[in-house]
């Protein structure tokens, strides 16, 4: 386990509302390597953004934490005192989210923002932290970066707004960056410009990435292992490669099916029929059932339990209990 | 990143040509605004007057002469002489001073103090919360009015020395001014902190007071700009009131609101004018003129209140 940067295991966190408890979350383990990224995929509602956010403790106070542990290097986060938490995010932890726009305080410049967490965790002094600030900004491909530093989120684009927000994520070299959706509110031109970016500051500081997208062609350009998340469960997750070429889950499989190709004209897109079951209604089962072509009695009244399927690839699927089976 | 990347970028960064901050916009438009500008210009001659004014004047406030008692103004005395020969004119000016810093020092107090706790209510909720807007909806249910007669008669009572006075009808005035303006901060402050670049300054590991003085109140600059401009008035107003009713600061010191009380019987109301015209022009004038300005600034500074 000592090989792992973070440790999320058997997490679960709740949603307690006046209808009944949500399960968001449910008991989800996943690991991050140094040096690695990590995405989750899975359709709206998943989960995916709240196992994010559960790391960072956003999810508070509407959503609570009722199992697992999470832990950074052996250091369990969320037992952690409120200031130790504090010195982690921002620090060892960073976050991009999903729309830049709203990110950032309308009312103080780019630089100062940038500066903030320099000033905050690296104890820098005013005129350093602006030096770096600025060298920051050049760093994200941003031309006259002291003119930008002094400028209002509101005069800058959402391409610039989400490099600095990636400026911002950076600055104290954080052993983990966590980008939540980073590029959906984006163009697509100016999406791949931000991957590169990403994919550039990984390599140059060994930063690990846990992604969370619904893009998979996001996923095939970034991810070294990819989780893929259903009504708060991981339903498969392995090794990128091992995984698109065979997706073991029907749910797996329909996602990849549902995703257009280039050059090769098809009648129709394929969708995965029906809907993502209500989270207040599940009972024990596959919560995939309704929705899957190949579902049988068991699928229906009792839940599968992630299994090895390949090399370096887990599934939650009952067709491959049945073979394990039968084989055994 | 290649090239392309950087030129892209750059194409776009052309858009703001010269660094121009949200303020300096601002106070373009209000440059425009004609009657903010008029109340803009009173309020500050008003305050030159005040405060420089006296330097050019032979008289003093309290500088009484027998022999041109109740003169009407003349070539001297510009604003004539009061019932005990003093200068109108300088005591006119004078007592400015005092209402003028009276209002505003009231006002600096209610907003830092309303800003403060409102902000603090509105950051931490729960029971912190409960208690400071209680104390406010308790200071609230009480009429303010009756409220400052009562301390200013206990005041009277315990024969407080005139010049403290200044000082305790400020901190009265403070403490009707604040729980009005912490409601109102502590409100907008709830919607503010459920905004994302709240939930950035979590993941970036940022104190308390760090969000609280530098993300969230500056946030608030423009309404409690607005607020305390229009505050000063109210305050002027509200001393003024309390003068009048010898309830706040009492004679020698003179204020425009003790001047009229002085004033305050038949003859001197028929027959000497020049008694309390003069300082009730100087009420009337400088709190429209703070009360057009306060406006202008907040059709600039609130989008929320556009025509």
């Amino acid at each position: 386990m000592t090989d792992h940067l973070l440790d999320i295991e058997h997490l679960s966190t709740y949603f307690y509302t006046e209808e009944g408890t949500v399960k968001a979350v449910d008991d989800v383990t996943l690991h991050v390597r140094p040096g690695e990224t990590v995405c989750i995929v899975g359709e709206s509602g998943c989960g995916k953004s709240i196992t994010a956010m559960s790391i960072m403790g956003l999810q508070e106070p509407a959503g609570r934490v009722v199992n697992g542990r999470i832990s950074l290097e052996g250091t369990d986060m969320l037992t952690l005192s409120k200031n130790a938490k504090r010195a982690i995010r921002g620090k060892e932890i960073a976050m991009i989210f999903q729309e830049p726009m709203s990110s950032l305080n309308p009312v103080l410049t780019i630089g100062q923002q940038i500066m903030e967490p320099l000033m905050e965790h690296l104890k820098l002094g005013k005129k350093e932290a602006k030096r770096r600030a600025i060298k920051l900004i050049e760093q994200v491909g941003i031309s006259r970066a002291e003119q930008i530093a002094g400028s209002y989120p509101h005069e800058l684009s959402g391409g610039m707004l989400q490099r600095i927000m990636i400026a911002i994520a950076i600055s104290c070299k954080p052993k983990l960056l966590i980008a939540d959706e980073p590029t959906t509110a984006l163009d697509v031109t100016i999406q791949a410009q931000i991957l590169d970016m990403l994919r550039q500051f990984k390599a140059e500081s060994d930063m690990s990435i846990l992604l969370i997208t619904h893009d998979l062609g996001v996923v095939a350009e970034m991810a070294d292992y990819v989780v893929v998340m259903y009504c708060g469960k991981v339903v498969e997750q392995g090794e990128v490669c091992e995984l698109f070429e065979h997706p073991k889950h029907p749910y797996t499989q329909g996602l990849l099916k549902s995703k257009p190709i280039l050059n090769q004209r098809q009648e129709e897109l394929y969708s995965i029929p029906g809907q993502v079951p209500n989270p207040l209604e599940l009972t024990e089962s596959c919560y995939f059932h309704e929705r899957c072509q190949h579902c049988m009695d068991i699928c229906r009244v009792r839940e599968p339990k992630l299994k090895n399927v390949g090399e370096d690839q887990q599934a939650a699927c009952w067709l491959y209990e049945e073979e394990v089976l039968t084989h055994g | 990143m290649s090239s392309v990347s950087g030129n892209l970028a750059a194409g776009k960064a052309q858009s703001p040509p010269v660094k121009s901050s949200l303020w300096k916009q601002s106070f373009k438009r209000l440059r425009k605004n004609k009657l903010a500008m008029t109340g803009f210009i009173i309020v500050v001659i008003m305050f030159l007057a005040c405060f420089i004014g006296p330097l050019f004047s032979p008289y003093t406030e309290n500088q009484i002469n027998m022999r041109i008692m109740n003169k009407a103004p003349n070539l001297k005395h510009w604003l004539g002489t009061d019932k005990l020969g003093r200068d109108v004119l300088i005591r006119v000016l004078l007592a400015g001073r005092i209402s003028l810093t009276v209002g505003f020092a009231a006002m600096a107090l209610s907003v830092i103090i309303g800003s403060l706790l409102g902000a603090i209510a509105g950051y931490y909720r729960g029971i912190v919360d409960q208690i400071i807007m209680r104390t406010a909806d308790l200071l609230l249910t009480i009429p303010g009015l009756p409220l400052l007669f009562i301390s200013g008669a206990l005041l009277s009572a315990w024969k407080v020395p005139t010049d403290y006075r200044m000082y305790i009808v400020m901190l009265m005035l403070s403490l009707v001014g604040w729980p009005g303006l912490a409601r109102m901060v502590r409100g907008e402050l709830l919607s503010l902190r459920e905004r994302e670049f709240m939930q950035s300054t979590i993941v970036l590991g940022l104190r308390d007071r760090r969000k609280l003085f530098h993300h969230l109140l500056p946030n608030l600059a423009p309404l409690l700009i607005v607020i305390a401009t229009l505050n000063i008035g109210g305050s002027i107003l509200l001393e003024s009131v309390l003068s009048f009713f010898g309830l706040g600061v009492i004679p020698p010191t003179p204020t425009w609101g003790n001047m009229i009380d002085s004033a305050n019987n038949l003859i001197d109301f028929q027959e000497r004018p020049w008694l309390w015209i003069p300082p009730g022009f100087c009420i009337f004038a400088t709190v429209i003129a703070i009360n057009l300005f306060g406006d202008g600034l907040r059709d600039v500074l609130d989008p929320k209140h556009k025509r």
